[in-house]
């Protein structure tokens, strides 16, 4: 383990240090992970010169855990202990999943997520996708040389709440600080734009193993601004696999299959798949575990007619979301392929049809997201000083409340640009009413039960009134992670609750924390040294950011007697650090925070009147 | 937050008009979020990313508000102390009410007959109406006499033909499905 740096106080640890950052493609069929070397954008491959990571885990008789090649190579062999696709669970309960007679494992219902039980235990979803992002942790630990400062995660643009606080948890679990959670397309333009000098209204349409998203982006001067996205989160490669198995159980009249079986003909299908993207026509043959053969043909036509429903199936989100952004085909400058499913002969052609131009292809569709990550993560670990680089993403789906009769009240409409904050007052239905119950739901439709639901919490001791008389305000918030939290508040008592979006689909902090030790049980370090270090190094973050402001806005933002009191502070939590106190650690935290909070101010008002300067002057005219 | 004499327009350097150069709101959105958003404090102090969050979320709010014709002129009018309660007055002008229920009937029949072209050309046209809506507030909030309560009639005449406008996507998405 690399020893914490310490600078001397009042010095910044050092100022032009090339901080690690990485940008990760978490994908339902691979994993990449990319960094900026050199101003360059480039995936990091494994020791054997491989690029993708098969999303694959396997959880090994003596305790081992196998991830990706290896593991993959076992699938059909041990399918209940390998996990694929594993990204198609995330955040979704046991009803979400479609056609579960197809998956062979041994699905276990819980609160919120479904589980899987397994040779090693009963692991969430959460758990098996920290397996590939570990892998991925270590991979670039190994390329870069030492610990990394953070990294920007990739989830679909149509994830919502609970996949992508799901997707934060895992990151969490294997190690990693997570920078940001950015929306794939919007990942895939950044690569792209920057690339290509590219200006205008671009659409990006990627269709991965599992998820379809489609975005439309305007693009200028290094702004990216997201106009709409839509989308499908169960609708991907994978489908296209599964429509060629479900073939060739009817073709070869097949009765029910084991999980072994069921595994080597999804494996077959996906083979068959991806050669009939270059061929003609293609000779099925397998032999399953009863010795019984399978002899079929399949041609590319024949794949195309099987498959055409899935591809109409992209189109409804795509128009959609051209309807949102107001747009018609002519005001779309290009049309970006994302994801490996883009290969296909047909899915480009639907799209060139629809678009009347030829879809551009000219990056690697695989990986192209990865490097639009790593592009993000280098700016916001602060390796990029010019400021030319901004993503303006939107929020996928509406955010609301329930009301009487099991009705949506929408707060925060789809498409709106992050961070977002919106408030909408409520009134209590009965006299003397002391407490509301609060559900907060997500989706588009008018009815509660056909929308996600988020969480429920209740605003307790509203003092007694009439009906109708109290003023509760309900605030959500939305991140630029596109995390939503909540604050219901009485405004006549000042009565407040507050919650953060997680219990009723991410894992609770306590299931984490718990999950956390476990894994770091056999190491060396315990709970407790665990803890002080995470307090010493975001003890030591903080002073960094200070110190970085100090420089740059002390001398003209504060008065000599301001900057000694913040200075008195810093030194303070400086020689805690030094020593080996968690909790006294996180006290001086929080007041260096409070400390600042003025000169925050200042900074931040210094910063608006920046962004204007000179503007009088008419030089900003277009 | 910033302080409490700003407005929406203020925040992007713009006076307080109806009639907008929205490519200059555009340009000036821009250059606002280039300065406060939060990636731009993601190695920040937590009380910076805090305050970031918080103005990048006005500058969108007040964008929002701005980029939109009928938020902007309900927008406008509040500054000015008239509320266009489109919740509670609900009383139209004759003439109005009876193109709505032209309007709406037709869309019933077009969603009944899953006629999608019909709804596209309702489209056009209710899009039409609200352009003339929009020229009308620009008249009635331009100007050295500025007709406020005639304003706050045409905004509450653009809300309806938003719901409509509204009704009209979700019938062809329906029919799309």
């Amino acid at each position: 383990m690399a020893l914490l740096q310490i600078a001397e106080p009042g010095m910044s640890a050092a100022p032009h240090q090339h901080r690690l950052a990485v940008g990760i493609d978490l994908g339902t069929t691979n994993s990449l992970v990319a960094t900026v070397r050199s101003g360059m954008s480039t995936v990091l491959h494994d020791e054997k010169g491989h690029a993708l990571l098969p999303s694959v885990v396997r959880y090994l008789t003596d305790g081992a855990i196998d991830v990706g090649y290896a593991a993959q190579a076992q699938q059909s062999r041990d399918p209940q202990n390998t996990i694929v696709s594993v990204k198609r669970f995330m955040g979704r309960g046991l009803n979400d999943l479609a056609d579960q007679a197809h998956i062979p494992y041994r699905f276990i219902d819980a609160p919120g997520m479904v589980q899987i039980e397994t040779r090693a235990g009963i692991k969430s979803p959460v758990e098996v996708s920290a397996e590939i992002l570990k892998a991925l942790r270590l991979r670039a630990e190994k390329a870069l040389g030492g610990e990394l400062t953070g990294a920007v995660i990739t989830v679909p643009a149509y994830f919502d709440d609970a996949q992508r606080q799901a997707t934060k948890d895992a990151a969490r679990l294997a190690g990693l600080t997570v920078l940001r959670l950015l929306n794939e397309p919007t990942a895939a333009a950044v690569a792209y734009g920057l690339d290509n000098g590219a200006e205008g209204v671009y659409i990006i349409y990627d269709l991965g193993g599992g998820t379809f998203d489609v975005s439309i982006l305007r693009l200028s001067k290094g702004v990216f601004e997201v106009l709409s996205t839509n989308g499908d989160s169960a609708l991907g490669g994978d489908d296209f696999d599964r429509r060629i198995f479900c073939w060739i159980l009817e073709q070869a009249k097949l009765p029910p299959l084991n999980a072994e079986d069921t595994r080597l003909l999804l494996t077959k299908a996906r083979e068959v798949k991806e050669w009939l993207t270059e061929h003609h026509e293609v000779q099925i043959t397998s032999v399953l575990s009863n010795g019984d053969v399978i002899n079929l043909h399949l041609t590319a036509e024949e794949f195309v007619d099987l498959t055409s429903h899935l591809v109409a199936k992209t189109l409804n989100p795509t128009r959609k979301a051209m309807r949102d952004a107001g747009l018609t085909v002519e005001d779309i400058k290009g049309v970006v392929m994302v994801g490996g499913a883009t290969r296909m002969p047909h899915i480009r052609q639907a799209v060139a049809e629809y678009f009347g131009q030829e879809p551009l292809t000219n990056l690697d569709p695989d990986k192209v997201v990865a490097l639009g990550a790593a592009i993000q993560a280098n700016v916001l670990a602060g390796n990029r000083s010019d400021d030319d680089l901004l993503l303006l993403d939107v929020i996928p789906l509406s955010l609301g409340l329930e009301t009487m009769g099991g009705l949506v009240e929408k707060v925060i409409p789809r498409n709106s640009t992050l961070p977002v904050a919106r408030a909408q007052d409520f009134t209590t239905f009965k006299d003397g009413q002391t407490a509301m119950s609060i559900h907060v739901v997500q989706g588009e439709r008018e009815l509660v039960s056909d929308c996600r639901s988020l969480a429920r919490f209740e605003l307790r001791g509203i003092p007694p009134m009439a009906a109708g008389a109290a003023r509760i305000r309900v605030t959500f918030q939305v991140d630029a992670d596109g995390l939503l939290s909540v604050t219901a508040r009485e405004q006549t008592s000042g009565v407040e609750s507050h919650i953060v979006v997680k219990p009723s689909y991410g894992l609770s902090e306590d299931t984490i924390t718990g999950m956390l030790q476990s894994s770091f049980a056999s190491a060396e370090s315990d709970k407790q040294t665990r803890a002080l270090r995470e307090a010493q190094v975001d003890a030591q973050r903080l002073l960094e950011a200070i110190n970085a402001a100090l420089q740059q806005d002390g001398d003209a933002l504060l008065s000599p007697d301001e900057r000694a009191a913040i200075e008195q502070d810093m030194q303070a939590l400086q020689t805690l650090i030094a020593q080996d106190d968690s909790h006294a650690i996180t006290r001086a935290v929080d007041a260096l925070n409070h400390a600042t909070e003025t000169f925050a101010a200042r900074r931040m008002d210094a910063s608006v009147k920046q962004a204007f300067a000179g503007q009088n002057l008419n030089s900003l005219e277009i | 937050m910033q302080d409490s004499s700003s407005n929406h327009f203020s925040l992007f350097g713009l006076p307080a008009t109806f009639a907008i150069d929205t490519a200059l709101l555009d340009q000036r959105y821009r250059q606002l979020q280039s300065e406060v958003h939060p990636d731009k404090f993601a190695a920040a102090s937590s009380t910076e990313k805090l305050r970031s969050m918080q103005w990048a979320t006005s500058a969108n709010e007040a964008y929002r508000t701005l980029k939109n014709p009928a938020a902007r002129a309900r927008y406008l009018l509040e500054l000015q102390g008239v509320h266009t309660d489109e919740e509670s007055n609900t009383a139209m002008p004759a003439d109005f009410l009876m193109q709505q229920m032209e309007w709406r009937e037709a869309i019933e029949e077009a969603r009944d007959a899953k006629d999608l072209t019909a709804l596209d050309k309702l489209l056009n046209e209710i899009q039409g109406a609200a352009k003339e809506l929009q020229q009308a507030l620009e008249q009635q909030l331009g100007g050295t006499s500025p007709e406020l309560s005639a304003a706050a009639g045409s905004v509450r005449k653009l809300s309806f033909i938003d719901k409509l406008r509204e009704d009209i996507l979700q019938s062809m998405e329906k029919l799309e499905a």
